[in-house]
């Protein structure tokens, strides 16, 4: 119960952060200052409280100088002494990594200390241990597969965050009163859709099949040429975005709300990850694996990298196309 | 000098870096300073990627069943690039989300002007 | 080859140094696109394919678009224009103006 307690208690806050209102331990802090600040004036006898009105004065005298003396002097100097600092921090700064530079080894030597054993592995045995033609996908979806999991889950948590920032909930009065009168403009993004823009209809009837096709490419083919999840994703999500400013929301809405949003990131994600573990137990460190590798070059080789680069590229679409949403309209 | 002639790619990144920190220290403008970061975060990929350059290779994609290490560049620094761009992307979403909230309560999007609604607001 | 690495790379530092002064943000914003395509320019040249497909989707595309949806959001380009649109009334009311005097 009082975990439960402490909990609501959170929510209120974050509640109250959110709607612009102070938080309940401010109110809390104030009444708690208000009661301190208080005393007793029937208890002083009249000399104390001539005294104590005096010293309230001179205090008051004393801030209101203070105060000019900020407005006047202290607010400029302090301006111009942080301009001063940071042209001094940047200076300082430039010099230093230039000097850096001098020290470093030249540029394209093949003696360069980075070119060690661990990208010779990496170029002499990836063909044979991950099937991908493409060296630096098989790095970083196979060798280095967790890394790419923790960065689908920051593009997940980021476009969550944004969410949770933008998105307009049912009750508006939480929103301020310039965001208010904003969406009720009737030149706002939230209300404004071409409807009847025949130019840009037409571009992306021609464009969005092609944009959504290399996508498409780039992500399959990402074990065999350059790209891979990440670059696909970004170019389907363009795809879609282009779409989106086409025809409208409405029309999207059709096959693309936030349910589908969620369930194809999460799908996505737990795919890679319950992939991933299952080449972990079946065959870490490549000592043995039951997935088949296939023929270098054919679309399927490469065993489980496809399926990732296919979970990535949902992803990061996905979330592209949301963040676009949610920064135009407030909601998926 | 000669050195930074030498490692021009390098030079230029360090550079782009050095220009995106000022930016981002002497604009008060928030949108000005999420473009600096931006301008950073190009500068350090750039310096990454310089790191594994090795000249007159090609891209680490395998043709022909060529597998020596004398014919490809260094695969590594690609792939941290990788990630790090698509991170920034996110970090730049988050801070554009920020941006626009702090606009809706401030109604500006100057840094001084908000510090100073902010200290009269705790007054 | 070399020196049109050189020439880009000076491209780069001018275009950056071009969106840190300029002072209109809509234009800085545009600035920053070409950079980024300039960037995706240098990868090529720097060997790194996949690296040059990514920084032009996204770099080009995601980015510049979410800063110009935060422009729109913040009505700062629509102020801008109401600006113009004074700016270019009161150029008016004061032609109007010297011709009545």
């Amino acid at each position: 119960m009082a975990k439960k307690n402490k909990k609501s208690r959170w929510i209120d806050r974050m509640n109250g952060w959110l709607s612009d209102e102070q938080g309940a331990l401010e109110r809390e802090m104030e009444a708690a200052q208000e009661q301190a600040a208080a005393p007793d004036i029937e208890k002083l006898s009249p000399a104390e409280l001539r005294w104590a009105q005096e010293e309230q004065e001179e205090e008051k005298r004393i801030e209101a100088a203070m105060h000019t003396w900020t407005e006047k002097k202290a607010l400029p100097f302090a301006r111009a002494l942080y301009n001063l600092l940071c042209v001094g921090i940047c200076v300082t700064m430039i010099a230093l990594l230039l000097y850096t530079v001098t020290t470093l080894p030249a540029f394209g030597d093949p003696n360069h200390p980075i070119n060690n054993e661990v990208s010779a592995r990496y170029i002499e045995k990836g063909l044979q241990e991950t099937g991908a033609v493409n060296i630096v996908t098989g790095m970083i979806l196979d060798y280095r597969a967790f890394d790419t999991l923790g960065e689908s889950s920051v593009l997940f948590t980021a476009a969550m965050v944004v969410l949770f920032l933008l998105r307009k909930d049912k009750d508006s009065a939480r929103y301020s009163q310039l965001a208010q009168t904003m969406d009720q403009n009737p030149h706002s993004d939230t209300y404004y859709e071409p409807k009847n823009d025949i130019i840009l209809q037409k571009t992306a009837t021609i464009l969005v099949p092609i944009v959504l096709l290399l996508g498409v490419y780039v992500v399959l083919n990402g074990h065999l040429s350059p790209g891979g999840g990440f670059s696909g994703g970004a170019i389907m999500g363009a795809g879609l975005i282009l779409y989106v400013t086409a025809f409208g929301f409405d029309k999207m809405r059709r096959f693309f709300t936030y349910k589908t949003y969620q369930r194809v990131v999460l799908v996505a994600l737990l795919t890679y990850a319950i992939s991933k573990c299952y080449s972990f137990y079946t065959g870490a460190n490549h000592i043995e694996s039951i997935i088949p590798l296939g023929t270098p070059g054919a679309i399927l080789s490469s065993g489980l990298i496809l399926v990732l680069n296919i979970c990535v590229g949902f992803i990061v679409a996905c979330t592209m196309y949301c963040f676009y949403a949610v920064f135009r309209k407030g909601e998926l | 000098m000669q050195y930074l002639l030498v490692n021009y790619e390098q030079t230029a990144a360090v550079i782009l870096f050095c220009i995106g920190f000022s930016t981002m220290l002497l604009h008060k403008n928030l949108l000005k300073k999420i473009i600096g970061m931006d301008i950073m975060d190009a500068g350090i990929f750039l310096f990454l990627a310089c790191q594994g350059f090795i000249k007159g290779r090609v891209a680490p994609i395998v043709e022909n069943g060529v597998q020596d290490v004398e014919a490809y560049i260094n695969p590594v620094p690609a792939g941290l690039v990788l990630t790090g761009i698509v991170v920034s992307v996110s970090v730049t979403a988050l801070m554009l989300a920020l941006t626009v909230r702090l606009y809706y309560r401030y109604h500006t999007l100057n840094l001084d002007e908000m510090i100073a609604l902010a200290g009269k607001e705790e007054v | 080859m070399s020196i049109i690495v050189q020439l880009m790379l000076l491209f780069l530092i001018v275009c950056a140094i071009a969106v840190c002064v300029t002072r209109d943000l809509l234009t800085s914003v545009v600035i920053y696109m070409a950079y980024s395509m300039i960037m995706s320019i240098v990868w090529i040249t720097m060997q790194s394919p996949d690296l040059a497909i990514t920084e032009a989707a996204v770099g080009a595309g995601i980015t510049s678009l979410l800063l110009f949806l935060a422009l729109k959001k913040i009505h700062a380009i629509d102020a801008r224009n109401e600006v113009r649109r004074k700016h270019a009334e009161k150029q008016r009311g004061g032609e109007q103006h010297g011709e009545e005097e």
